[in-house]
């Protein structure tokens, strides 16, 4: 079974937005995005159990390596960049093409990513992904059964859990409830400088281009302000009518 | 009441072992480093230039020449000074391989000024001839040794982080490596669903470059029998990150209020305030920790300074921005190990305690150490020799005592001791000091453990300024900044007596930076996860071990 | 402008959120349609009408019974494409995020998440997000048409209008991919309480509740309220709570629309899991409580009297 899982790097408290760009400010220090190493995790115990193989796939700067190397430390077998500077602030449907164009080439039976990414960027990726590619997909798994040729995902949503099946191949993502990961372990942080790591470019895939990176971006960031303040915030002390107080405000606010 | 009568459940031989991994699962190393700072990544940069020019030494040592292990989660994480560096070891260890202006330096000193501060103003003193600083320049440690390991790893060194050093593996009295820390363990130290464990690390040589309060530095020099007549004190640094409106033009230094000069106090320190770019200002407050007031609180002492019209005055307009603490080995000379290695070990760094308190500086005798130890390293491991020959490692002592490190250290002896008598005291007899060179006073202070001071209790955390959350803040925040996500069920990794009696809790409450010491109505609750490891509590009565690998603060900026 | 509107229904009902974002359009101006897709959907379609919709498309195929993204995605992509739709919007939930973004890389149309408003600027649509855990505003755009957007559910309220719409059934064909995933078993309504991430309305305990077996009034007042219980870090570490409930920079990030936070004292690392709950009711003794410097409404007093009266007076506004 090959497994490929998507993950992100992100930057690690993304606390700055850059004032010039506007965008999410990227140069600090960075880390794979937490999901992710959920989606890492649960593709290795499917390895662990059904046998296979696990690829990482990113689409990044160079510091996304780091990234990588974490998830190759976990045990994944090898990785496949996507590193072109022209990709630098691509939007969704970009980075959709471009990792669709990447996976197509894998032959890949599942396609996993991690739900929601830190820096909320990308956080619907999967389902964009799914589409470009012809596949079905589940998302917010919680719970992932993989047997001969099919996937079954438990899921939660607003009014419950849903159990959803596909047949492989099949792009799911996985919820940070599905599992605890593990830690890497010495060796297999040294091991995975030594893995095969390949890169390709953006016109390697086919994709350069009408669309890529800032330039291409369907989507624009225009300004940055403060958010609304909280409003005036009030202050009350208890006289014995404080409980009433309560009811009254969050009744007029239609919370009750 | 003095800190040492609660000595902490603390033993120093169970952090040595032999290796208890099968053969096949140890991982085999050549050099391997402990501790990603200046002293660990100078070492292992020199020894990639080394084994660059001697293939079949690099052969000899193995797949992994070189590993450098980290315990942060990434290298300078754990990585804060002031800091004013000393380029000149960097200069020795690069040679023409990388120029100065290349390095993450916020430019060169350009103007310095002491202040002795009263608090409602501030007077100009002659900069000491000790604390000059023409030719040195502003750096933050951690974006330095982020540097520095970007070099080591264009070296061929490995860098492992998120790994801490737990025991020391020892055989037959030789040093052989360390076991890494397990991961994964509950509150109760049980073993959780991801519980990974740690794995023996083997090597030909290790090096330690652990730092202030390294653990196992102190298990080493307790297991060899290598420390010296004087035990080793520090004093603890709190620093801030400031963005500033108005660039601030020059290094400035401070002396006197908030701290206190009578001789009772014991209060020795002062403040440093350096500018970091045009933009950026970075401040911080270092105080002996042999002070014997409960109520002392650097990180509020801090607060305080913030408040004097000359301080606010460069902060005005500005935001803080980064948060940070750290302990520094205060003892010079005579607290210097008696020896630093020891079959198949070599210490480096602040670990062997060498730093210059006077000149506020130890970066440089870090790198050059580290250096030092990888000529060392390098000669010992040649053909036929082994690191754990008699003597195979004596030439690292002497290399040290043949440096400018030696000769700095030696003239400074005895300045931190004389201000143990008292600020103004201290100030005349350490103008006689530098006067002559060191000559005066004969002979060698000594130094007494911090934590065996006798307590007394004024009232002034009275005078602490309450948190405004603007120029002022309280620890919590502070430790947010500070990056530290350490999860809340780790084991508890401070061994600590928590039934004392309230004047000690109490005075470890306000010690500590990061609040992890809570006074209750018996004893004292700790809260490990909030630890920024400065090292503060193993100089006042407890004892600081690694946590599992990767947790504790993020510095960036420190 | 001519905006098409995703309503989700369920259980034979359109979702309050949807009819938020259906109002708002309607507020935008030009032509808002929405669309219901489903599976014997009754007369749903019409009740749109009520709340700002001019028109209402009915797609009613069995492929669409179950709450499942992809078929959904074929039968508006030819929506938009046929119709020239220029706008695009959906109320988010898990399904509606995986139909937009599905939607956008089969019409490779920009699409932009996580709004809570949207106006017309500068001739053009801008949607406004937070970002950087609710620090920071950013206003955002498109470069293209369509314009996809996702926005944050209960940003809007439903306005009823009281119009009428004109319903249409509309046809629908789908890619043999779309059907591929199927739905074994399907979500209904929980017994139990919701999770604190789903949980509309939280209370949270704090040290101040004094110990674990105060925890009941904290439980009591949840209940009332229908809503979930969280903890804080002191009071997990305590052992009087499971981590499962600690909100927080070490647990979970929650933004119900009401928190109630009662005894504690607010950290940066307890605020920094909550501070994007829409209203923040706090009750602590201590009056310099940082918590009180972000709550909507502080309550300076004892939690063990005022909580007890408030769990009362719940119940019977209730009932």
């Amino acid at each position: 079974m090959k497994i490929a899982v998507c993950v992100k790097h992100v930057p690690e408290q993304a606390r700055k937005i850059d004032p010039g760009t506007k965008r999410l400010d990227r140069s600090g220090e960075g880390a794979i995005n937490p999901f992710d190493v959920h989606a890492v995790e649960e593709a290795l115990r499917i390895k662990e159990k059904q046998g296979g193989e696990v690829l990482i796939v990113t689409m990044g700067p160079t510091g996304a390596q780091d990234s990588v190397r974490k998830a190759l430390a976990m045990g994944a077998d090898e990785a496949l960049m996507i590193t072109d500077d022209a990709a630098a602030g691509s939007d969704l449907v970009a980075t959709t093409n471009a990792l669709a164009a990447a996976l197509e080439k894998e032959g890949a039976d599942l396609i996993m990513f991690g739900q929601q990414a830190g820096d909320s960027d990308g956080a619907v990726l999967w389902a964009a992904v799914a589409d470009r590619l012809r596949l079905p997909v589940i998302s917010q798994v919680a719970e992932l059964e993989v047997s001969d040729g099919k996937a079954r995902g438990k899921r939660q949503t607003e009014f419950g859990y849903d159990v959803i099946e596909a047949p492989t191949p099949a792009v799911l993502a996985v919820s940070d409830a599905i599992n605890e990961p593990r830690y890497p372990s010495l060796k297999g942080i040294m091991g995975a400088r030594s893995k095969p790591q390949r890169t390709v470019s953006l016109s390697e895939l086919g994709v350069e281009g009408d669309g890529m990176g800032e330039a291409g971006s369907k989507t624009t960031v225009e300004a940055l302000s403060d958010p609304p303040p909280r409003g005036d915030t009030v202050k009350i002390e208890d006289d014995g009518s404080a409980a009433a107080t309560i009811v009254d405000f969050i009744a007029e606010r239609k919370l009750i | 009441m003095r800190p040492a009568e609660f000595a902490p459940p603390f033993d120093a031989r169970e952090y040595v072992a032999g290796p208890t991994d099968a053969p096949e699962e140890r991982i085999d190393v050549g050099v391997l480093i402990v501790g990603a700072g200046p002293a660990g990544l100078a070492c292992a940069i020199r020894l990639g230039q080394l084994l660059e020019e001697s293939p079949e030494t690099a052969a000899r040592l193995g797949e992994v020449p070189v590993a450098v292990l980290e315990k942060g989660k990434a290298v300078g994480a754990h990585s804060l000074s002031g800091a004013v560096v000393n380029p000149r070891a960097l200069r020795r260890l690069f040679g023409d391989r990388a120029r100065i202006e290349e390095m993450p330096f916020y430019g060169p000193v350009e103007q310095e000024s002491v202040y002795f501060l009263t608090p409602r103003s501030a007077l100009r003193i002659p900069t000491p001839p000790t604390m000059k600083n023409d030719g040195n320049y502003v750096a933050s440690l951690s974006e330095l040794t982020r540097w520095l390991a970007g070099k080591a790893e264009e070296g061929g060194a490995y860098i492992l982080p998120e790994t801490a050093a737990e025991k020391l593996l020892v055989d037959g009295g030789r040093v052989v490596g360390i076991r890494s820390g397990d991961k994964g363990r509950g509150k109760d130290g049980e073993a959780l669903p991801n519980f990974e464990p740690g794995s023996d690390v083997t090597a030909k040589l290790t090096v330690l470059s652990e730092g202030t309060q390294g653990h196992l530095t102190g298990v080493a020099l307790d297991r060899f029998g290598l420390s010296g007549e004087n035990p080793q004190v520090w004093a603890l640094g709190v620093k801030e990150i400031w963005k500033v409106a108005k660039p601030l033009d020059r290094v400035i230094h401070t002396m006197g209020w908030p701290l206190r000069g009578g001789r009772r106090y014991r209060e020795f320190g002062g403040s440093f305030i350096y500018p970091m770019g045009d933009d950026m200002v970075t401040l911080g407050m270092v105080v002996g920790l042999d002070y014997r007031d409960a109520e002392l609180s650097v990180h509020d002492l801090l607060q305080e300074l913030k408040t004097h019209k000359v301080v606010r005055r460069i902060l005005e307009g500005g935001e803080r921005i980064g948060w940070g603490a750290k302990t520094i080995p205060e003892g010079g000379f005579v607290a210097v190990p008696r020896r630093m290695h020891a079959p198949g070990l070599l210490i480096t760094g602040d670990g062997a305690g060498l730093v210059n308190v006077p000149a506020l500086k130890g970066i440089h005798y870090a790198i050059e150490s580290g250096r030092l130890a990888a000529e060392t390293a390098f000669a010992a491991l040649q053909r036929g020799r082994t690191a754990w020959t008699p003597g195979a490692l004596a030439g690292y002592d002497e290399a040290i005592r043949d440096t400018f490190i030696w000769d700095d250290l030696k003239r400074v002896r005895n300045m931190r001791q004389a201000f143990g008598k008292g600020f103004w005291i201290g100030g005349a007899m350490a103008g006689a000091m530098t006067a002559s060179f060191g000559k005066f006073p004969p002979g060698n202070a000594k130094t007494e453990p911090d934590a065996d001071h006798e307590l007394i209790s004024t009232a002034r955390a009275s005078k602490y300024p309450m948190p405004d959350g603007k120029l002022t803040f309280d620890k919590l925040s502070s430790v947010f900044l500070s990056g530290n996500k350490t999860r809340d069920d780790a084991p508890n990794h401070i061994k600590i007596r928590t039934d004392v009696p309230r004047e000690v809790a109490l005075m470890w409450e306000r010690m500590c930076p990061a609040q992890v010491y809570e006074a209750k109505e018996e004893g004292v609750e700790v809260t490990p996860s909030n630890c920024v490891q400065c090292g503060a509590i193993t100089a006042k009565g407890g004892r600081l071990t690694p946590p599992e690998g990767g947790a504790g603060p993020e510095y960036k900026l420190t | 402008m001519a905006t098409l509107v995703f309503l989700e229904h369920h259980e034979n009902e359109l979702l309050k959120p949807s009819l938020g974002v259906l109002s708002k359009a309607a507020g935008l101006g030009g032509e808002v349609t929405g669309v219901v897709l489903g599976s014997r959907v009754g007369d749903l379609g019409a009740q749109a009408g009520k709340f700002g919709a001019g028109k209402v498309l009915v797609v009613d195929k069995p492929e669409l019974q179950a709450p499942l993204p992809q078929p959904r995605v074929d039968a508006l992509a030819s929506i938009v494409r046929d119709r020239g739709f220029d706008t695009v919007l959906f109320a988010a939930s898990v399904l509606s995020a995986d139909v937009a973004a599905g939607l956008s890389a089969r019409l490779q149309a920009g699409l932009n998440w996580d709004l809570t408003d949207l106006v017309q600027q500068d001739g053009g649509l801008v949607g406004k997000r937070p970002a950087l855990g609710d620090s920071v505003m950013v206003d955002v755009g498109w470069t293209s048409e369509p314009r996809l957007a996702l926005i944050r559910a209960g940003s809007f309220d439903p306005k009823e209008t009281g119009g009428e719409a004109e319903v249409e059934q509309v046809d629908a064909q789908f890619e043999d991919f779309s059907t591929k995933a199927t739905m074994v078993e399907q979500a209904h309504a929980e017994s139990e309480g919701p999770s604190i991430e789903d949980a509309d309305i939280i209370v949270a305990g704090g040290r101040g509740l004094g110990a674990a077996e105060n925890f009941k009034l904290v439980e009591e007042l949840a209940q009332a309220l229908g809503g979930a219980v969280a903890a804080t870090r002191a009071v997990v570490d305590s052992g009087w709570y499971p981590y499962a409930t600690q909100v927080g920079q070490t647990g979970k990030t929650v933004s119900p629309k009401l928190y109630i936070a009662c005894g504690i004292s607010g950290a940066i690392q307890h605020k920094v899991g909550m501070q994007g709950s829409g209203i923040i009711v706090a009750i602590n003794k201590d009056p310099n409580a940082p918590i009180f410097e972000y709550s909507d409404l502080g309550v300076v007093g004892d939690l063990n009297e005022i909580v007890p009266k408030l769990t009362e007076l719940v119940r019977s506004r209730k009932s």
